[in-house]
């Protein structure tokens, strides 16, 4: 019953939403008024520079197999499935002949890790202390803590990393303002080279963590305050169960269930903020590389990583979806 | 929830954020519609000396551009609110339709729409607007700009209103319309709009805001008309100066702190309108204070 009537819809909505948002990957740049290959020739004329004819025509044919523009829209297209599962992006103009997918797999540990522990941390600690103050709801730290998220949670990712920027890497200069690692150094299991690893990492891992957990805090105080009023909880009490069971394992675990289907919602745009954020302290993940490719130009450089976030965060949510089930007994044996 | 607007905004403005997001919301108004008094145009450079500070003829200072920092400040605060104005209404329409139909009809345009609006939701959407603003780069104003957020920012708020229309669905006064051989237009325009209304609304602040910001965001990677003075490329001109090395911290806080008074101003309306709104909480906030 679980498999036809949910595992099998699921699977097939999960290969939908990649087909569609790959071919509207692949369909975008073509419909763009001006072309690529023209466009990175003009580019190139326009710093100056002279191109015989002859050459030009040569370059016209290089420039346009390695864009993956060459034959009809169907072969292209197939082509582009082709490229896709073998993970072939092609090469970048950003940094000529490297192919992307070098340069993806570079910056994807950096990414990697600054997303999943910020999300971890934010989800986790959000919606504990979320749920404490949502049960405590008319004590004064609560009502304290609640008046300060209201002034975090509406600012945007960008506005608040600057925000961070500058007061600690400017204004009290406690940390540094961009990179992964300090220059020069070379990756190594060293004590020194983590830490130095994490003091970078710090304002970038900061800022999406308050974010992260401000938002998550505000969600789950709303659950909590209405499981509240809830007969369960107050036959719990009447009946002498002590506090700290009631809220955790009655209340907090009852909130965090439509918390799992939120995170799995809002994945797609947690990564959006992640990538800004780098993109504000010059962390070297996928976002400053995404900086890079747009400020460039560089057309599969931009395709290789939107395409890869569109299958990462897809096949996260699904994961999610699909573990869902072992968290809430009511789904399990529908 | 269909309630007389006299005691509806009464009710709203005895809620302190209400109160102070109305005033700022006013006070930003006001600079924009000061911009149309501004004795400067604002695509000229260097009409005034660089870099000074704030003095009685340059109240905040002038920027390294050698423009006036308040009078361009006016004229960013216009443009945003344009664009998020734009943005939002489209996208307002747009969810309004889709959940109508969705909700009312059920079914297969039920399922077709809501799978939509789940892979717009799933998608990370900054990265196909990038992809989108970089084609349309050379065509970016203030109302394209608002265009291109306003065809991503519906999907959430059409489930919120398809939600609500469920619901409407089901109550006893839609069968007693259908019954009673009232057609579904009317059905839709008379009965469910004064329910489906103050949601628009309030998911319209919301929008505002997330258009805002996104339109910040762009403009500091470069996919914006640079000539167009918004609080985003604004503050992309103070970074281009490197206004932070260089401690220009009137030309650089300007845009940041106005976007954040904006962002908390519009924060604040949607978390009271939307508390007003649902019973629940209201219920608590009456019986908890």
């Amino acid at each position: 019953m679980f498999i036809r009537n949910y595992l099998i819809p699921r699977l097939l909505q999960y290969f939908l939403v990649i087909f569609l948002g790959i071919t509207i990957v692949f369909f975008i740049p073509r419909m763009a008024p001006t072309n690529p290959v023209e466009r990175t020739i003009a580019e190139i004329r326009s710093r100056g520079t002279y191109l015989d004819p002859a050459y030009v025509q040569q370059m016209v044919d290089a420039l346009t197999e390695m864009y993956g523009l060459s034959g009809s829209w169907l072969q292209q297209y197939k082509d582009f499935w082709v490229r896709l599962s073998t993970g072939d992006f092609g090469v970048s103009f950003f940094q000529f002949p490297t192919p992307v997918m070098t340069l993806i797999k570079r910056a994807l540990p950096w990414t990697v890790g600054l997303l999943f522990t910020t999300t971890v941390f934010s989800w986790l600690f959000g919606n504990i202390v979320g749920g404490i103050a949502g049960y405590a709801h008319n004590r004064r730290w609560s009502k304290l803590l609640d008046g300060i998220m209201m002034f975090i949670r509406p600012i945007p990712y960008y506005v608040f990393a600057l925000g961070l920027l500058i007061l600690f890497g400017y204004v009290y200069r406690k940390f540094p303002i961009a990179g992964g690692a300090s220059i020069g150094r070379t990756p190594s299991f060293t004590l020194s080279y983590i830490l130095d690893v994490l003091r970078h990492a710090f304002l970038p891992a900061t800022s999406l963590a308050v974010l992260g957990a401000a938002s998550w805090f505000q969600t789950s105080k709303l659950i909590v305050q209405n499981v509240n009023a809830e007969d369960f909880v107050q036959y719990a009490q009447l009946g002498g169960v002590k506090e700290s069971r009631i809220i955790f394992r009655y209340i907090i675990r009852n909130a965090m269930l439509p918390q799992i289907t939120n995170l799995a919602l809002s994945l797609g745009q947690i990564l959006s903020g992640a990538l800004i954020t780098e993109i504000v302290f010059s962390y070297p993940g996928l976002g400053n590389l995404l900086y890079s490719a747009i400020s460039t130009g560089d057309y599969n450089l931009i395709m290789g990583i939107i395409s890869l976030s569109i299958v990462a965060i897809t096949t996260l949510v699904l994961i999610v979806d699909l573990v869902y089930p072992l968290f809430d007994p009511r789904i399990r044996y529908k | 929830m269909v309630m007389p607007l006299r005691s509806t905004l009464k009710e709203l403005f005895r809620d302190y954020r209400f109160l102070c997001a109305f005033i700022v919301l006013c006070f930003l108004a006001a600079l924009a519609v000061l911009s149309f008094f501004s004795p400067y145009d604002p695509t000229v450079w260097y009409y005034a000396p660089r870099d000074l500070r704030p003095s009685a003829q340059h109240i905040l200072g002038t920027c390294s551009r050698g423009q006036d920092i308040f009078w361009q400040a006016t004229f960013s605060i216009r443009n945003s609110l344009v664009i998020s104005v734009v943005a939002g209404l489209i996208s307002r329409i747009i969810a309004v339709v889709v959940g109508l139909v969705a909700g009312y009809q059920g079914g297969k345009a039920d399922r077709l729409l809501m799978f939509i609006s789940d892979g717009f939701l799933v998608i990370p959407l900054f990265l196909i607007i990038v992809m989108l603003a970089m084609l349309i780069r050379d065509k970016m104003n203030i109302f394209t700009t608002g265009l291109l957020l306003a065809v991503f920012g519906w999907a959430w708020d059409a489930r919120v209103i398809r939600s609500q229309v469920l619901s409407l669905r089901e109550r006893e006064f839609t069968k007693t319309a259908i019954l009673s051989g009232t057609r579904t237009l009317e059905l839709v325009f008379k009965e469910y709009m004064p329910y489906i209304t103050p949601l628009a609304f309030s998911t319209l602040i919301n929008n505002m805001s997330w258009a805002i910001g996104m339109e910040m965001t762009l403009s500091i990677v470069g996919l914006t008309n640079m000539d167009i003075p918004t609080l985003g490329t604004t503050l992309k001109w103070a970074l281009n100066y490197q206004a932070i090395l260089m401690r220009r911290w009137n030309w650089l806080l300007t845009p940041v702190l106005l976007s954040v008074l904006l962002f908390i101003a519009l924060y604040w309306l949607s978390v009271s309108i939307s508390e007003y709104l649902d019973p629940r909480t209201r219920v608590q906030r009456v019986g908890g204070e």
